[in-house]
């Protein structure tokens, strides 16, 4: 298995801080490590004062669209006499986000104690973490720390003797990205095909089992037990830009860099300096051409562009693109873009779940078309085209795989139309041949 | 989800050979019962069983023949339809049989860009696998490109059966597979 790289001195490793620490993986080793007490503290608090101290500390939801936590929790109704739900968002499929990933196989009892924490301050005695049935060591050390944690009765009808019950299972999926999209991942866990649900009915009033339900991603669960520890000005303190982005980030970098990896940082970092210092720069002889910052599905960026960002939610919206589930993409100047923008495109005709035409039938068509301007075969109006076909592909099916489709690729055309164009001409892009 | 690269498994049928008797595999007394049974408590709905009672049929089964489905369908209180249609829903429950070593490269951009084209030709190659999708002349295996592996910082990960193998490259390739009993 993949070991981290070593903490570069300029992170902020909070809830990295012990990737790649055997023992961490330990209940044993977890409390020694200051383990659970945010939920023995957090087990005899009112939810709604845990509510307060998340929605202090400025915490945004970490699964790409940052939405502020306590304000989401808060819309869970207390006292309403039903069943609620916590599921945890473990599906993490999105092309250059692999930092739940390391979250599970290194701190699963972290996990484990945001969720609790989590299922307890939305009035749910009941908490599902849904992990993508691809990672199968993940699944395992979850698997374990959960055996381990009810054992102990941390978890269970009786959690950490508080008289209260807190359950908590991994549900394991079985292959598809769109199972990530929260109403998909309801649909999932209920047995059934991963389709998006129409929203309203939101999730807070008519979720899982349609009971109220509270979606929320590992990065964002397990950032909570540190703030109960810490406080919420602690946490809100960290931050070098937008006073609206607080706390330590996960990001995952991949593609033609020296060092690719997770890195945390404070919100509002500098992203030239995260890119040349921390994660080395580009490859030997090489230069960094171009970025999808947040996860595929976001807008691509110039290299030019990305030096001049604060890596905040705020910070990469200057720049028309967005930090999305901060997995950075990087492609240096020997990739062809037309050649890579394809294969995402195909990448989303592969996911969608197909209930929406413009959705179904634009992703492929989207594909279909670069493929053939990657295959030389391609004209000037096929440009126009992908333009008219992402517009009418964003905003207007049921969820948005769609729209992200085209995210990567209008902006990608916009930003590199020279190279679309030499194919088109008939000539190759100038570093590499295209269409192996 | 029935386009995009990765072809449908489909065996050539060698190792498996011809359809023998379906053996339950949710037997009276049996343990996969009981672990089935354990599942179904977690849930206030029996039919959120459904992905963990196809995994554990999977596994014993190695795919997910039309009589496993009705066989899953008859403990869960679904027909078979139902059941078939969360199968062709999800990529990774097998609707044929598939080589022992089942073969998944990861191809998408980050891990394309990093050289994962390569990898798959070099499988193809040293397995003997004539093509995406089809399973060696010996049974041993299948290889096929799949979606992101949420892996990319260590391209190009390589699903095989359960596990990942990171950082693979075409010269690595015959070493993985040597290793693979
Ligand atoms: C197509 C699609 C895929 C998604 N995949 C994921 C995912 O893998 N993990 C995740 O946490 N959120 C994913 N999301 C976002 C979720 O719908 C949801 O917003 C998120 O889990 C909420 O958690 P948060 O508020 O803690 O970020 C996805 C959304 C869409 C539309
Ligand atoms: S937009 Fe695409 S993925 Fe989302 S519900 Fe519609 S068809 Fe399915
Ligand atoms: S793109 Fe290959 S693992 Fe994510």
């Amino acid at each position: 298995m993949g070991y981290p790289h070593k903490s570069h001195p300029r992170e902020t490793p909070i809830l990295s801080k012990h990737f790649g620490d055997p023992e961490a993986r330990t209940l044993d080793g977890w409390k020694a490590r200051g383990g659970y007490k945010a939920l023995q503290q957090a087990l005899h608090m009112e939810p709604t004062a845990i509510q307060d101290i998340v929605k202090a500390s400025g915490l945004r939801g970490r699964g790409g669209a940052g939405f502020p936590t306590g304000l989401k929790w808060s819309f869970m109704k207390q006292g309403d006499g039903k069943q609620h739900y916590l599921c945890c968002n473990a599906d993490e499929s999105e092309p250059g986000t692999f930092k739940d990933r390391e979250i599970m196989r290194w701190t699963p009892h972290a996990l484990i104690e945001g969720v609790a924490v989590g299922a307890h301050a939305i009035g749910a005695d009941t908490a599902y973490i849904y992990i993508r049935g691809e990672f199968s060591e993940p699944i395992r050390v979850m698997e374990q720390a959960l055996a381990e944690a009810r054992a102990a009765g941390i978890i269970g009808n009786n959690a950490m003797g508080s008289g209260k019950k807190v359950d908590v299972w991994v549900h394991k999926g079985a292959g598809a990205y769109i199972c990530g999209e929260e109403t998909a991942l309801m649909n999932s866990l209920e047995g059934k095909r991963g389709n998006p649900r129409i929203k309203p009915p939101f999730p807070a009033v008519s979720g899982l089992f349609g009971k109220p339900t509270t979606i929320n991603n590992v990065e964002t669960l397990a950032a909570v037990p540190h703030i109960l520890n810490n406080g919420a000005e602690w946490y809100k303190a960290m931050c070098l830009s937008s006073p609206k982005s607080t706390g330590s980030k996960l990001f995952s970098v991949c593609g033609n860099v020296q060092r690719p990896g997770n890195y945390e940082v404070v919100m509002g970092f500098s992203f030239k300096e995260f890119l040349y210092d921390l994660c080395g720069g580009p490859l030997p002889g090489r230069k960094f051409k171009a970025l999808i910052p947040g996860g595929s599905s976001v807008p691509t960026i110039t290299i030019e562009e990305a030096e001049q960002v604060k890596m905040d939610y705020e910070g990469f919206l200057e720049f028309g693109t967005m930090l999305g589930s901060g997995g950075v993409i990087i492609f240096d100047d020997a990739q062809s873009m037309p050649r890579q923008l394809a294969r995402l495109a195909r990448f989303y005709a592969h996911e969608s779940c197909a209930q929406c035409t413009q959705c179904r039938e634009g992703t492929a068509w989207m594909t279909k078309i670069l493929e053939r301007i990657v295959a030389g075969q391609g004209t000037y109006e096929d440009l126009d085209t992908i333009f008219e076909l992402s517009e009418s592909m964003t905003g207007k099916t049921i969820c948005v795989l769609s729209d992200s489709c085209g995210a990567p690729v209008v902006s990608g055309i916009k930003k590199f139309r020279g190279e679309f164009e030499a194919l088109i001409k008939g000539k190759r892009t100038s570093t590499v041949a295209v269409g192996a | 989800m029935s386009h995009g690269p990765s072809a449908p498994a489909q065996g050539h049928g060698h190792a498996h050979g011809h359809h023998e008797p379906y053996v339950p595999v949710f037997t009276p007394g049996s343990a996969r019962l009981k672990e089935l049974q354990d599942v179904i408590s977690r849930y206030p709905e029996k039919m959120a069983a459904l992905l963990p009672a196809l995994w554990m049929v999977q596994q014993e089964r190695g795919w997910i023949s039309p009589e496993a489905m009705t066989e899953v369908a008859a403990q869960l209180g679904l027909t078979a339809a139902d059941v078939k249609g969360v199968v062709t829903f999800y990529t990774m429950y097998h609707q044929h049989p598939v080589g022992k070593h089942f073969i998944q490269v990861c191809t998408t951009s980050p891990c394309l860009c990093a050289g994962a084209d390569k990898v798959v030709d070099a499988f193809l190659e040293h397995t003997g696998c004539k093509e995406l999708g089809l399973t060696s002349p010996d049974g041993k295996y299948t290889v096929i490109e799949v979606e992101c592996l949420g892996a990319c910082g260590f391209a190009t990960p390589v699903q095989i059966n359960e596990d990942y193998v990171e950082n693979v490259t075409p010269e690595k390739v015959p070493e993985i597979l040597s290793a693979l009993k």
